[in-house]
C-alpha cells in the first residue's frame, strides 16, 4: 500500500471537507473535530461528488416515535439524491452490504519520505496522506 | 453483491461518452423575477405581485406543502459560480449540462410559472410573462433549448387564448401543465385547452406536482415528503384513466399527452385493469369504443426520470416492452435533486436502435424536430 500526500492540514480544518485527485484517483477528505476520512469522490449510485455532499448525524428509531440521534458529523449524504454514507466505512446508510463507496486510510505526518506528488513538500508542517 | 464504484466519476466527467440526448424536463428559473419576469407584467400584475405574492390553491398560505429532498429541490452542486440559483444561468448551464451530457435538445419546463395560482387573471398574465422570458432569456440564446407554452390551466379558456398565441411559434415544442388539477384532467372545464392543442398540433406535457386544491393522496394528506413524491403517480394514473374515459381521445383523435416525471412502471396495470373494468362496463361508457389500453398506447408518452430502479433490471425489460421503446423519453430534470444520469441508469438490454430512440429519436419524432 503506497503513501500519498493529499493535502497541508491547514486546508482541512475541523468540520470542512476537500476533494483531491492523488495518483488518478479522486478523494473526499473530510475533517471531524480533527480525525480525518478518506472516501471515493463518487456516489456508487449515479456518481454526484460526496465532498459536495452536507455532512450530518445518524438519525435512528429503534421504534416508530423513539428518535435517536448520534454521530454528529460522521454522516455524508450524496449533494444529490440524498444517500447516506458512513465517513468511517464508506458504507452506505440504507444498504452497508451491497451499496458503498471506498473508503481510504488516512494519516497525518511530515511526507519527508514520500516524493512531491500533488503538493509542495519543501514546506515546514505536516500533511495529509492518503493510503492506497 | 457488493457494488463499488469503478471508473470515472460521472460528475465531473461525462463529457467522455458520446452518447447524445434530448432532455425533455430541464428547469429553468429566473434569477430575479422583478429583473426578468416584470417587463412582461403589466403594471397592474407586478403590483399585485408586490402587495400579494403569487398564492396558490392549497393549503399553507407560500412555499410548498413538503420539503424537498434537498434545499431549493436542487442539486447542490447545480449553484452558479457567483451563487446564481440552479437553473438561473445559461451560461452556467451550457457548462454544467448541455455540453457535458450532448444534450442535443433540451425542453424547459418552468416551474412557479403562475400555473396554480388561485387568482385567474394573475395566472394567466403571469403564464404569458413566463413564456416571453422563456423566449428571451432562453431559446433565442440557445438553439439547442426549447420552450414550453405555460397553460393558466384551470381556465381552460385562458389557456387556449395563450395556445393560439404561441402557435407556430417555434420556441415552444409542447403545451404544459401540472399533474394535480382540480378535477379529473378529463372534465370538460379543460377541454379547451385539448382542442386548442390539437389544432396548433403542439403536444401536451403534464409534470408532476400542481396546486388543485386537493390532497396529494387519494386518500387524505399524507405527513411526509416521500409520500408526496411517490403520490405523483396516483395522480397521473387519475389523469389517464378520466382523459380516457370521458373520451378525450375519441373527440381529439390527433392529441398527443406527455406524462412528465410522474413514473412509468405503473402504467401496463393500469391499462390492464382499466381494459377489463371498461369491458364489464360498456353500457356506461358507450363513448369509449376502444379498450382503454388502446388509446394509451397511441395518445401517451412517458418522460423516465426518476428512473424505476428495481434490483434486477430485467423487470424493467418487460415494462419497456409492455408501454413500447417508442413511448419513452429520456429526461434528467436538471438542475434538481432527484437528476437522472444518462449514463447511470439501469436500463433494460436494448437494441442500438431502441437506444438512440430513448435518449434521441423518440423526442425528435414526437416533437418533429
Amino acid at each position: 500500500m503506497a503513501k500519498h500526500i493529499a493535502a497541508k492540514v491547514e486546508d482541512i480544518p475541523p468540520g470542512t471537507r476537500v476533494s483531491v485527485e492523488v495518483a488518478g484517483r479522486k478523494v473526499a477528505i473530510f475533517n471531524v473535530d480533527g480525525e480525518y476520512f478518506g472516501l471515493r469522490d463518487a456516489c456508487p449510485h449515479m456518481g454526484g461528488l460526496l465532498s459536495e455532499g452536507v455532512v450530518i448525524g445518524l438519525v435512528e428509531a429503534n421504534k416508530p416515535g423513539c428518535y435517536n440521534y448520534s454521530r454528529g458529523g460522521e454522516i455524508v449524504r450524496c449533494p444529490w439524491h440524498g444517500w447516506e454514507f458512513d465517513l468511517r466505512t464508506g458504507k452506505s446508510r440504507f444498504d452497508p452490504k451491497r451499496w458503498k463507496t471506498h473508503s481510504y486510510d488516512i494519516e497525518v505526518g511530515d511526507g519527508k519520505e514520500m516524493h512531491a506528488e500533488t503538493v509542495d513538500v519543501s514546506t515546514e508542517g505536516d500533511y495529509v496522506i492518503v493510503k492506497f | 453483491m457488493t457494488v463499488e464504484t469503478i471508473g470515472q466519476a460521472s460528475a465531473t466527467k461525462p463529457a467522455n461518452q458520446k452518447l447524445a440526448i434530448a432532455d425533455c424536463d430541464i428547469h429553468p428559473s429566473p434569477k430575479s423575477v422583478e429583473r426578468e419576469i416584470f417587463p412582461y407584467l403589466s403594471k397592474r400584475w407586478q403590483d399585485h405581485y408586490q402587495t400579494y405574492g403569487m398564492l396558490l390553491r392549497q393549503p399553507y398560505q407560500a412555499g410548498p406543502a413538503y420539503p424537498k429532498g434537498q434545499p431549493d429541490a436542487a442539486r447542490r452542486d447545480a449553484y452558479g459560480p457567483n451563487g446564481e440559483k440552479p437553473g438561473s444561468d445559461l451560461e452556467f448551464m451550457r457548462k454544467h449540462h448541455l455540453d457535458p451530457y450532448n444534450v442535443q435538445l433540451g425542453v424547459l419546463n418552468p416551474l412557479k410559472s403562475g400555473q396554480g395560482l388561485q387568482n385567474p387573471d394573475f395566472a394567466a398574465a403571469y403564464c404569458k410573462a413566463i413564456n416571453d422570458w422563456q423566449i428571451a432569456e432562453w431559446t433565442s440564446k440557445e438553439a439547442r433549448l426549447k420552450g414550453s407554452v405555460c397553460l393558466p390551466y384551470e381556465d381552460g379558456f385562458l389557456s387556449a387564448q395563450e395556445i393560439e398565441r404561441r402557435a407556430g411559434d417555434t420556441n415552444f415544442i409542447q403545451a404544459f401543465m401540472l399533474i394535480r388539477t382540480s378535477e379529473p384532467m378529463g372534465n370538460r372545464r379543460y377541454w379547451p385547452i385539448f382542442s386548442a392543442c390539437q389544432d396548433a398540433n403542439l403536444p401536451l406535457a403534464v409534470h408532476a406536482f400542481g396546486f388543485g386544491g386537493t390532497p396529494v393522496t387519494g386518500g387524505g394528506w399524507p405527513s411526509y415528503y416521500t409520500e408526496d413524491m411517490v403520490g405523483h403517480s396516483q395522480s397521473a394514473q387519475s389523469l389517464v384513466s378520466s382523459m380516457v374515459l370521458e373520451g378525450v381521445f375519441e373527440r381529439w383523435p390527433k392529441l398527443k399527452l406527455i406524462i412528465v416525471e410522474a413514473g412509468f412502471a405503473w402504467a401496463p396495470s393500469l391499462s390492464w385493469r382499466l381494459d377489463r373494468i371498461w369491458a364489464q362496463n360498456r353500457q356506461e361508457l358507450p363513448h369509449v369504443k376502444r379498450p382503454p389500453s388502446e388509446y394509451m398506447a397511441e395518445h401517451i408518452w412517458y418522460t423516465t426520470q426518476p428512473f424505476e430502479e428495481p434490483d434486477r433490471r430485467g423487470h424493467l425489460k418487460d415494462v419497456f416492452e409492455w408501454i413500447g421503446w417508442d413511448k419513452l423519453l429520456f429526461a434528467t430534470d436538471y438542475p434538481h435533486w432527484d437528476f437522472d444520469d444518462p449514463t447511470r441508469i439501469p436500463l433494460p438490454r436494448a437494441t442500438d436502435e431502441q437506444k438512440e430512440g430513448f435518449f434521441l429519436g423518440n423526442a425528435r419524432s414526437l416533437y418533429g424536430i
